[in-house]
């Protein structure tokens, strides 16, 4: 089962590698990991995309919780979430693909953030699936170079 | 306000915290500190290699319950206290271990004698620190007491550059430490305690499983009331040896690959498990599925971690094992559901039955002649200590005896590296112990193979006036892998034959202390006599059955059932 967890740590040298290194250290596994600054400059916050049995998860969070640096520790996909990813792909423009190119990036609401004679680089946003979709489709075009964040998660606020 | 040099901070700071002594070897990166230091009235103790001044520290803070504290210079000095601070992090041993560092300005640049101690200690320490800014230095330390004495204890490392510590800084006044992200539970849950204690009271045939973190917490005393009033028989781990008087008839002694067969049969057969301050470690579960089956399993742990980590529990109690124990008593005494004394006598049926099992295979070895069997050594021992001496091991064979064989009554006398299985722990450890406990008699139970390990610390223990006897059971053996090797590997002994070993007589009189040797059984107990009557250092030398096994034992990956008996 495939687990997003959002962490928030204290913005220290070392917090990131205490927390890379638990994984490591206990054969965890890491799909994507990304890592920035909150609102509060003291704290970062970082999602991280695992995969495990519900007892690994727990284990996991666990461990996490123990790290001095560690302030707080949310499984976000145990309920309503929004994730997001964003990749820069660039892909071979030539006369005849340019507006073909084009085309598809508008369809995923993509946008054109760098032009040269024979590429464009395009930057997509949204799911993990929304991205595999954009570079199935672009493919065939020929993709040059694939440069992609790591998820990014937030739990939905309660409705009520 | 005034500003004080970093050195002086630092060894005020020490003083604060209580700090009366401390273990150590100097180098260029705390020349400074150690300038200081000397001027102070903090005693320091040489050692003659740092993993000795860890493990010394180490043996400090188990026998006081204080925290105990090394200093290192960097580098090599830094990183050969590495195996002692990971012998310390395995165990929950709190330490807090200074390292020098180069100056700030040559940090990262493969400076001399430079190392990343935090980096390479990250995942063997609670936490560490690389004190960067001045300011920052005496919070730091403080904060490093504070963690590791706190919560599940361990140790903490602060590396401190060597221009920091020579900086002026502001001390600042001491308050108390309150940390966002660190608040460990120690209060039980009203609602746990109450599940956990109707658990007991109905239970037919219970068992309490005691750990090391009774002995961390000063639970002992907690434990032996529940354990009496309820008529609930007692193993122990390793590490929890001593939290329950070991002469106790409710006391079935060491669980897991080498413990007893009553407590491996009853943990076995028993409808509730009672863990208190233990892991559920391999060494004492042997096959997982095979373990306790039939049992609803309590486990009051202060580490959320260590629950259901590696066997599903049905009450978990996250707290300090001294409170969550306090807190059962009080239930019981209170809730009128219940007569204690009609469940002790409800458990009496269970009891009969566990004393079947003691009867049946009891711990026990066989003599011959005039060889010396190490049981009888341990035996011995502890006749001639009043069972009342602090005892070290080594790892391996003699270990396992030590722990089998000398019956302990008391918290915080057996000092072993439990987690980590350390060779070369006990004798600076028994050094830390006996400078805690000048009177105390001090006794590292070794092998011929592990004693080598830190045989240096003979110095120190001569220089400090640590007058501690070490007790090598000799069989020219690595008699543990030996061991294993005669029953799983065809008898090959790869690698496992002492060919060379010292003369230990000889050896310690070269340090100026006292050998004394053993080659019979008559000579046994008048050697320890001896030993025990020495105002000195005293290595006993004892030519032990040189194939003698240790047992119970249960093959690794098997069902704790399914025991290698004498």
């Amino acid at each position: 089962m495939k687990h997003t967890l959002s962490v928030l740590l204290r913005n220290r040298p070392g917090a990131l590698s205490r927390v890379t290194g638990l994984f490591s250290g206990r054969c965890f596994n890491i799909e994507s990991l990304c890592v920035a600054e909150t609102y509060d400059p003291q704290i970062s916050c970082l999602t991280v995309v695992t995969r495990g049995e519900a007892a690994i998860i727990e284990q996991i969070t666990k461990q996490l919780h123990k790290l001095i640096d560690v302030i707080k520790v949310n499984d976000v996909s145990e309920g309503e979430f929004v994730e997001r990813e964003m990749a820069l792909i660039r892909v071979r423009a030539e006369a005849g693909t340019r507006a073909e190119v084009l085309r598809i990036i508008d369809i995923f609401r993509g946008k054109v953030v760098d032009v040269s004679p024979n590429s464009y680089a395009l930057e997509i946003t949204g799911s993990e699936s929304k991205i595999k979709a954009v570079i199935d489709i672009l493919k065939p075009l020929g993709i040059k170079e694939i440069v992609r964040t790591g998820k990014i998660a937030m739990a939905r606020a309660p409705k009520k | 306000m005034s500003k004080m040099k970093g050195t002086q901070a630092i060894i005020k700071c020490l003083q604060e915290e209580g700090v009366e002594l401390l273990f150590g070897y100097p180098g260029g990166a705390v020349i400074e500190l150690y300038d200081e230091l000397c001027k102070s009235d903090i005693r320091h103790i040489l050692v003659r290699h740092e993993q000795g001044a860890v493990h010394a520290a180490d043996g400090f803070a188990r026998s006081t319950g204080k925290v105990g504290v090394a200093l290192l210079t960097s580098g090599p000095g830094a990183t050969n206290g590495v195996t002692a601070i990971a012998t310390a992090y395995c165990d929950s041993i709190p330490l807090v271990v200074l390292t020098g560092q180069v100056p700030r300005a040559l940090i990262g640049n493969d400076a001399f004698q430079e190392v990343d101690i935090v980096g390479i200690t990250r995942p063997c320490t609670k936490h560490n620190y690389l004190v960067y800014d001045p300011e920052e230095l005496i919070p730091t330390l403080r904060e490093a007491f504070y963690l590791a004495a706190s919560g599940r204890p361990g140790p903490v490392l602060v590396d401190l550059p060597k221009d920091v510590m020579a900086s002026l800084l502001t001390y600042p006044p001491k308050k108390p430490i309150k940390m966002q992200t660190y608040q460990p539970n120690v209060n039980p849950h009203p609602n746990q305690v109450e599940k956990a204690c109707r658990a007991c009271l109905r239970a037919k045939r219970p068992v309490l499983y005691v750990g090391g973190g009774v002995i961390l917490s000063g639970a002992n005393e907690e434990l032996t009331t529940l354990a009496r009033r309820l008529n609930i028989p007692v193993t122990m781990t390793l590490m929890g040896l001593g939290g329950f008087p070991g002469t106790d008839p409710l006391s079935l002694g060491m669980l897991g690959m080498h413990g007893s067969y009553a407590a491996n049969m009853s943990v076995a057969k028993s409808d509730l498990l009672i863990a208190v301050g233990s892991r559920f470690d391999d060494r004492v579960t042997g096959r997982l599925d095979a373990f306790a089956p039939q049992a609803r399993i309590i486990h009051i742990d202060i580490d959320p971690s260590s629950i259901s980590k590696n066997v599903g529990v049905d009450i978990p109690i996250v707290a300090d094992c001294k409170l969550a124990l306090q807190a059962m008593n009080a239930w019981i005494d209170k809730s009128g559901d219940f007569n204690p004394r009609e469940v002790a006598e409800l458990h009496q049926p269970w009891i009969d039955q566990v004393k079947e099992w003691d009867d049946k295979h009891p711990l026990t070895y066989v003599e011959d002649g005039d060889v010396i069997k190490p049981q009888y050594v341990i035996e011995t021992l502890h006749k001639l200590t009043g069972g009342d001496a602090i005892i070290t091991t080594e790892v391996g064979q003699n270990q396992m005896w030590a722990a089998q064989f000398y019956k302990f009554n008391h918290p915080r006398r057996l000092l072993t590296s439990g987690g980590l299985g350390t060779m070369g722990y006990g004798l600076p450890a028994a050094i830390g112990a006996q400078m805690a406990f000048p009177e105390a008699t001090v006794v590292d139970v070794a092998g011929d193979g592990s004693i080598q390990m830190n045989i240096q610390e003979l110095a120190t223990a001569r220089e400090c006036g640590a007058h501690v006897k070490i007790a090598i059971l000799n069989n020219n053996y690595l008699g543990m892998v030996r061991q294993w090797q005669e029953l799983f590997y065809n008898r090959h002994y790869a690698s496992t034959v002492m060919e060379i070993t010292p003369d230990f007589v000889a050896l310690a009189q070269a340090y100026g202390a006292v050998g004394l040797r053993a080659r019979t059984r008559a000579e046994v107990e008048p050697v320890i006599r001896e030993a025990l009557a020495t105002k000195n250092v005293v290595i006993m030398d004892f030519s032990i059955a040189r194939e003698e096994g240790v047992f119970p034992m249960v093959p690794a990956g098997k069902a704790t059932t399914e025991m290698l008996l004498v």
